[in-house]
């Protein structure tokens, strides 16, 4: 399939081999294979990059001094004095590494097979990432599954395809005349922030 | 040297619910108040408005009508012999910010707590005796009753328009209603919201299995409202934006919609914004308050007079003014003496998914309470002696929103992400469907607030810190409510179903969202030895300052909190107006 857009993309964060990384694990997490857009088709990438150059790769809004305990009880939440916008740095360079010494290239260049397996290594902590990143998994996931649900104003969720996928309405914010008890299905595509139509 | 203004007859920390209902209050009563707000300046129609509110990851997801860290946050342990760490970036509880704080986010669930949640203790040791309190369980008694409260939990329904059913008017059970409420003297203000398909089949399951289902009390409205102050409000179009959100119709009780349009013209009230509240100031005698230090949008310190102070600053924020400011005597867990900051409670909460490959739930079709509800394993309902536990639950089905980054359920096995989690989406989305369990948590000797002995916000002040832990009596608790929940799940015959419950070897986890019903630390009582403030909310110190919030209950209700937070606002706005004013003394 071609990506065409994300091929011609500069991203405002990552560098090239950062930016390859991420299209390859996007890829990974949510397939264009099968029904539906995959992560690549909805401009994933380019989401994750974006919030990686605004308030969120920064964590702008979190409380960030010291002193900190990065491997504290997983339950008390996030601990590491970097920002996530570093942890997907450091992170990325980490996994490339031992792609590279494993498996004899970086992740990006491995097949799907052994990138799924890097992957489930990665989600499983298996890989050796110090204290500090250990959250990184767990943010690539969720900013992955972000960008693929979020309105396209983000980048992401290009031409509202996941939202058509699996049926969501977006922007509409007003079902009066569905609020019953009948069960029928909902006729209308969605509308974005934009006021796109679907 | 901070800068005085002139001398102001009320001061009111913080503009959200209680504040607001204060403001009008005590405004109404000819007094000249002023309310000093941390956060932003929040206008539904400049701020709330569609289509911008309709964002999922900027409202729901980067909290972005909420309290960031960056500017407060508190310190969370498990126990006396852990270090607490900072609550960095919010997951557990969403305080709220600006102008009308979290009543503007909020999804509108609004309850009475039981005539026997109010009088906890001595409904447990009368009926069940001593024995079944475990060790280090510290329940106790409000200092008010159920009787005493009811015409301001009426106020309170009434200001907000809510739409709900009575079960119980005056002694009598209404068919339809909650029987098990406490008795009511008037029916809601208006009519439930409309049924929606998941609601449906829980009452109906709920009824076949011999359980009394009732449609959850809310503060979406369901028809045109104009409350006592001549606010206007229109029913609610079942966005499914409505927790983490404003509301973009004027459907949504808020401070905004509810109160303040009316506050705001009236000419003895005034506020300011980005104005935060460092502390309160005592005269030299310890014995009265003279005002409050605020810090402002430029930094600078500003000194506030006033005759009478009101903390309507959020559960943990009135706690953390009061130790900063020196009022009652600081909680110590070890010794178990000292009341401030003592029983700090939360809310335990399980849950249960089911999938039904045939039926069309269209989960984006919500209002914030659309709901069924039974109170049958409520507090006043089980035997806490046979059952081993002390607490109970709402069992609700409800719908709120079908916003996708965040409301995904998916059957167990499916992978978190891979071709299987993209097949799942597409196959289970608009197919499920959840039942919870809402209840109720005790409070304990070592589940307490105080002052964090490292870390400090931004303006050189000890964070609050937070210590707490779930306990053997609310997992048991939430253990027999997961029995119900499954029995009438199996009961729908679903394609399969999951369920989330704590178990045995649960601890406090800050991650994922929970809820923010956040209680206790100064808590109301009769005793001044276990309690920080009398049964009017007024500290027991310092006659003039009174702490409005949830703060003030002594262990968690079953229910969500704001219906008894605007009760007791009332209630004591009422003591103030009609007593304490005439000749300001301690009224207990
Ligand atoms: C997402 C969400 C959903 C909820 N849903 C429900 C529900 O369905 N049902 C229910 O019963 N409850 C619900 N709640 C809880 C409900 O919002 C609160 O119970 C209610 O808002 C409490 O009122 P309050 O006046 O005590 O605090 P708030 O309404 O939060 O107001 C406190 C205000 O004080 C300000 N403040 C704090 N510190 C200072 C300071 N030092 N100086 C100046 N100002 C200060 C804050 O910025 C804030 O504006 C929900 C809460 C959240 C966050
Ligand atoms: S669900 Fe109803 S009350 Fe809530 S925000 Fe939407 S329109 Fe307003």
């Amino acid at each position: 399939m071609s990506h065409a857009f994300l091929d011609g993309y500069k991203p405002l964060y990552f560098s090239t081999t950062e930016w390859a990384f991420i299209r390859a694990a996007c890829a990974r997490l949510i397939p264009s294979e099968g029904e539906g857009p995959g992560a690549l088709e909805a401009r994933v990438p380019v989401f994750i990059d974006t919030q990686m150059a605004g308030d969120f790769g920064k964590a702008s809004d979190w409380y960030m001094l010291g002193p900190h305990e990065p491997g504290a009880n997983p339950l008390l939440g996030f601990q590491s004095p970097l920002t996530p916008a570093q942890i997907y740095r450091q992170s990325i360079a980490l996994v490339d590494e031992w792609c590279t010494e494993q498996k004899g290239k970086a992740f990006a260049e491995l097949g799907p097979d052994l990138q799924d397996e890097v992957l489930r290594d990665l989600q499983a902590r298996k890989m050796p990432l110090k204290a500090e990143l250990r959250d990184f998994f767990v943010l690539l996931l969720q900013n992955t599954k972000e960008g693929y649900f979020a309105d396209p104003i983000y980048g992401g969720n290009y031409r509202m395809a996941a939202w058509k996928y699996i049926g969501f309405p977006g922007a509409r914010g007003a079902y009066l005349e569905w609020a019953n008890d009948k069960g029928a299905p909902y006729p209308l595509g969605p509308v974005s922030i934009s006021g796109d139509r679907g | 040297m901070a800068r005085r203004q002139k001398k102001t007859d009320v001061v009111i920390v913080g503009l959200g619910w209680t504040g607001s209902i204060l403001g009008i209050e005590l405004a109404n009563a000819g007094l000249k108040v002023l309310a000093l707000e941390r956060g932003a300046d929040r206008d539904m129609i400049q701020n709330l408005a569609y289509p911008k509110m309709i964002d999922e990851l900027k409202y729901g997801v980067r909290h972005g009508l909420m309290l960031r860290p960056a500017d407060s946050t508190v310190t969370i342990r498990h126990s006396l012999r852990d270090t607490a760490l900072p609550y960095r970036s919010l997951g557990s509880f969403l305080p709220g910010n600006g102008v009308g704080g979290a009543g503007v986010h909020w999804n509108g669930h609004t309850w009475r707590a039981l005539p026997e949640e109010l009088r906890l203790k001595t409904y447990v040791l009368e009926k069940f005796g001593a024995s079944v309190i475990p060790a280090g369980m510290t329940i106790e008694d409000w200092g008010v009753t159920y009787e005493e409260l009811e015409p301001h939990f009426e106020r309170f329904e009434y200001v907000c328009g809510i739409s709900g059913r009575a079960g119980n008017l005056g002694g009598s059970t209404q068919a339809g209603g909650n029987p098990f409420e406490g008795p009511r003297k008037r029916d809601y203000p208006l009519p439930p919201l409309p049924t929606l398909l998941n609601g449906k089949i829980f009452g109906d399951a709920a009824k076949a299995m011999g359980y009394h289902p009732f449609p959850l009390p809310a503060a979406n409205l369901s028809d045109a409202y104009t409350n006592e102050y001549g606010m206007q409000l229109g029913p609610c179009n079942f966005c499914g934006f409505c927790e983490r959100f404003g509301c973009i119709g004027y459907s949504k009780s808020s401070p905004q919609t509810c109160i303040l349009g009316a506050l705001k013209r009236k000419s003895n009230f005034s506020y300011q914004t980005r104005s935060e509240v460092l502390r309160v100031e005592l005269a030299s005698d310890r014995r009265t308050a003279t005002g409050v230090t605020y810090i402002d949008e430029k930094g600078e310190e500003i000194f506030q007079p006033a005759d009478l102070v009101i903390l309507a600053a959020y559960q943990f924020h009135n706690v953390h003014l009061l130790l900063l400011s020196g009022i009652g005597r600081p909680y110590v867990a070890e010794t178990g003496e000292g009341v401030v900051g003592k029983n700090y409670a939360y809310q335990m909460t399980g849950g249960t998914s089911l999938f039904f490959k045939d039926l069309n739930f269209n989960p984006f079709v919500g209002a914030g309470s659309s709901a069924m509800v039974i109170d049958n394993f409520s507090v006043g309902q089980i035997d806490f002696g046979k059952e081993g536990f002390i607490g109970g639950s709402y069992i609700s089905s409800g719908q709120f929103n079908g916003q996708p980054i965040r409301s995904m359920a998916l059957p167990s096995g499916t992978p978190t992400w891979g071709a299987g989690w993209k097949k799942g989406i597409r196959d289970w989305y608009g197919h499920s469907m959840s039942i919870g369990s809402h209840g109720s948590n005790m409070s304990y000797r070592d589940c307490y607030l105080d002052l964090d002995p490292t870390y400090r916000n931004k303006h050189g002040q000890p964070m609050l810190r937070m210590t707490f832990d779930w306990k053997p009596n609310d997992i048991r608790m939430t253990q027999f409510m997961r029995s119900k929940v499954e029995s009438i799940a199996k009961f729908l015959n679903p394609t399969s179903w999951v369920s989330g419950y704590k178990g045995d070897s649960s601890h406090y986890d800050v991650r994922p969202y929970q809820t923010t019903h956040t209680v206790g630390g100064a808590i109301m009582g009769i005793d001044p030895t276990k309690s920080a403030v009398n049964r009017y909310l007024q500290t027991w110190d310092v006659h003039n300052v009174f702490v409005m919030g949830a703060s003030a209950f002594p262990q968690n209700l079953q229910y969500n909190p704001t219906g008894t937070v605007g009760a007791l606002a009332y209630w004591s706005a009422h003591a103030i107006k009609h007593d304490y004013l005439r000749n300001p003394r301690p009224l207990a």
